[in-house]
């Protein structure tokens, strides 16, 4: 094909959206409203996930020495826990900075640890991440057989429970994306569909003359990507500026702040842009195309 | 230029359309068809553009066998000759000049080669004035004659036409048949379907007639025959 034909077929494709008016507009409102639920779906599982993640990262193991351990010992046992593959950080604090932690959680009544600092009954601890908050029970098990560790403390059995949720969360988040996802793809490819079907005179009419089918197809392959692509830009700007606004109101409150911490606008836009024009790109072609090939036997 | 060698055509659900026709057009010839409703016509029409394959038999047709043809080569076909329906078939969208700049686009011309061609073929058929209007805009001769143009524009060396004065009224038959009859002058084979007893008897061409898918009649300077 001479590159003089490939700009005749994107002239054209652009044309034939104008050409076909109201069928251009149907087509490219079912893909904006089906992309619109789609991203706000999108930008709900982004931030339940976000949410999830940062509840699981809250998660550590708190690793309390033996009041007997010298310096040395604890920085040994510090270097081992270091070895574990799997940790991500270990922050020791020693019995003195732990005291000071304690007394500042309790506030007023810190009064009642005063003096305690010549004879600190609290272990030194050491804190533990785990790259993968998963792991956590695993590498508290290896921790627990370690020299000079007389106790640790993970929240057992509610980290457990709180992982079930989190990954239930996700999964009924992605199953609900997939699902709508091939809706939205059904629902579009389906209204091209139809634009095309009033069209298949024309395609009679162009085989007839001579035309060959890729020749025919590339006009509608241009105009079905052009049609996604508008059909994601819309949703995507509705999506963006909505978002700005919600952050900006739940910024406004000091209470909502805190209780709904959201994903920052950026890069969720972009990733969320991504996807919408992905999709609608790639929905617009493929409609188009399958719909045209059931015309072009003539 | 055409030629049929005991040509069938079977359609699916068992219709025998034609049965054993042959025939031979040569170059520059100008043929009408003609028989009743249902004869088999339109079939001998469309297997010529390959918009049907003939179920046995052999044709040939501006140097391609279009018994054997693949898929792939039918719009070469199609592009050697020039068609034209009774119903026009135009797009409804485009104009007339983008209409008959249409089949040159399909050859991949150049937009420097069309516009001038475009504006001649159209020239030809006196509508150069009204390229700007859609189809929808002209009476049924003046899109007949757009599709006329169309079919010309390529200069193909034949041109097909299934009942092309069929939806007009005797007048405008007539200015269509006249144009018909120039481009024949200038040596271009036309092979034409026709009901028009009128038009036939009076250009005294030569008639091919075909009744229950066979060649009834083949006359020089022939008759329409038929009472209809």
């Amino acid at each position: 094909m001479k590159i003089r034909t490939l700009g005749r077929h994107v002239r054209e494709g652009v044309k034939n959206l104008g050409r076909n008016g109201w069928m251009s507009f149907a087509s490219i409102s079912a893909v904006s409203i089906t992309l619109f639920i789609l991203g706000v779906f999108l930008i709900l599982a982004m931030n339940v996930n976000y949410f999830a993640q940062s509840v699981e990262k809250q998660v550590e193991i708190r690793v309390f020495l033996d009041v007997l351990a010298t310096k040395e010992n604890v920085a040994q046992v510090e270097q081992n826990i270091k070895t574990i593959p799997k940790v991500d950080t270990v922050t020791f604090i020693p019995k003195e900075e732990g005291l000071k932690q304690f007394k500042e959680s309790l506030g007023e009544k810190a009064y009642l640890f005063e003096g305690l600092e010549k004879d600190n009954p609290l272990p030194d601890t050491l804190v533990v991440k785990t790259k993968d908050p998963k792991d956590t029970s695993v590498v508290a098990a290896q921790i627990k057989k370690l020299e000079y560790v007389k106790n640790l403390n993970y929240g057992e059995g509610t980290v457990e429970k709180l992982f079930a949720w989190t990954g239930a969360i996700r999964n009924v988040g992605i199953a609900f994306i997939i699902g709508l996802g091939f809706t939205a793809m059904f629902l579009i490819a389906n209204t091209i569909k139809l634009t095309i079907v009033a069209r298949r005179r024309e395609i009679e009419i162009m085989k007839l003359v001579g035309a060959t089918n890729w020749f025919i197809r590339w006009p509608f392959f241009v105009e079905g990507l052009l049609m996604g692509i508008i059909g994601g830009l819309i949703p995507t700007a509705m999506l963006t500026i909505g978002y700005y606004y919600l952050l900006d109101g739940i910024q406004s409150s000091f209470e909502a702040a805190q209780l709904f911490k959201l994903l920052p606008l950026f890069p969720l836009v972009y990733q969320v842009a991504m996807a919408l024009l992905a999709i609608g790109a790639f929905i617009g072609i493929w409609g188009s195309l399958v719909s045209v090939r059931r015309f072009l036997r003539v | 230029m055409i030629e049929m060698f005991e040509v069938w055509k079977t359609y699916p659900n068992g219709t025998n359309a034609l049965k054993g026709i042959n025939i031979r057009i040569e170059k520059g010839e100008f043929v009408y068809v003609v028989g009743p409703s249902g004869a088999g016509k339109s079939t001998f029409i469309k297997l010529m553009h390959r918009e049907e394959k003939p179920s046995k038999g052999q044709i040939f047709l501006g140097g391609f066998n279009l018994s054997r043809i693949k898929e792939r080569q039918i719009p070469l076909v199609r592009r050697s000759i020039g068609v034209v329906f009774q119903d026009f078939k135009l797009l409804p969208t485009l104009t007339v000049f983008e209409n008959v700049a249409f089949a040159m686009e399909v050859i991949e011309s150049s937009p420097k080669q069309i516009k001038p061609r475009v504006m001649d073929v159209l020239g030809q058929v006196k509508l150069k004035h009204k390229a700007k209007m859609l189809p929808s805009e002209l009476s049924g001769g003046e899109q007949q004659r757009v599709a006329l143009a169309r079919a010309l524009v390529n200069s193909p060396g034949i041109i097909i036409a299934d009942e092309p004065t069929g939806n007009l009224d005797p007048e405008t038959s007539w200015e269509i048949m006249k144009l018909f009859e120039e481009i024949n002058q200038r040596g271009t084979t036309v092979v034409m379907a026709t009901h028009n007893r009128e038009i036939v008897n009076t250009m005294k061409k030569r008639v091919i007639a075909i009744e229950a898918g066979q060649i009834a009649r083949d006359e020089q300077r022939g008759e329409y025959g038929y009472e209809d």
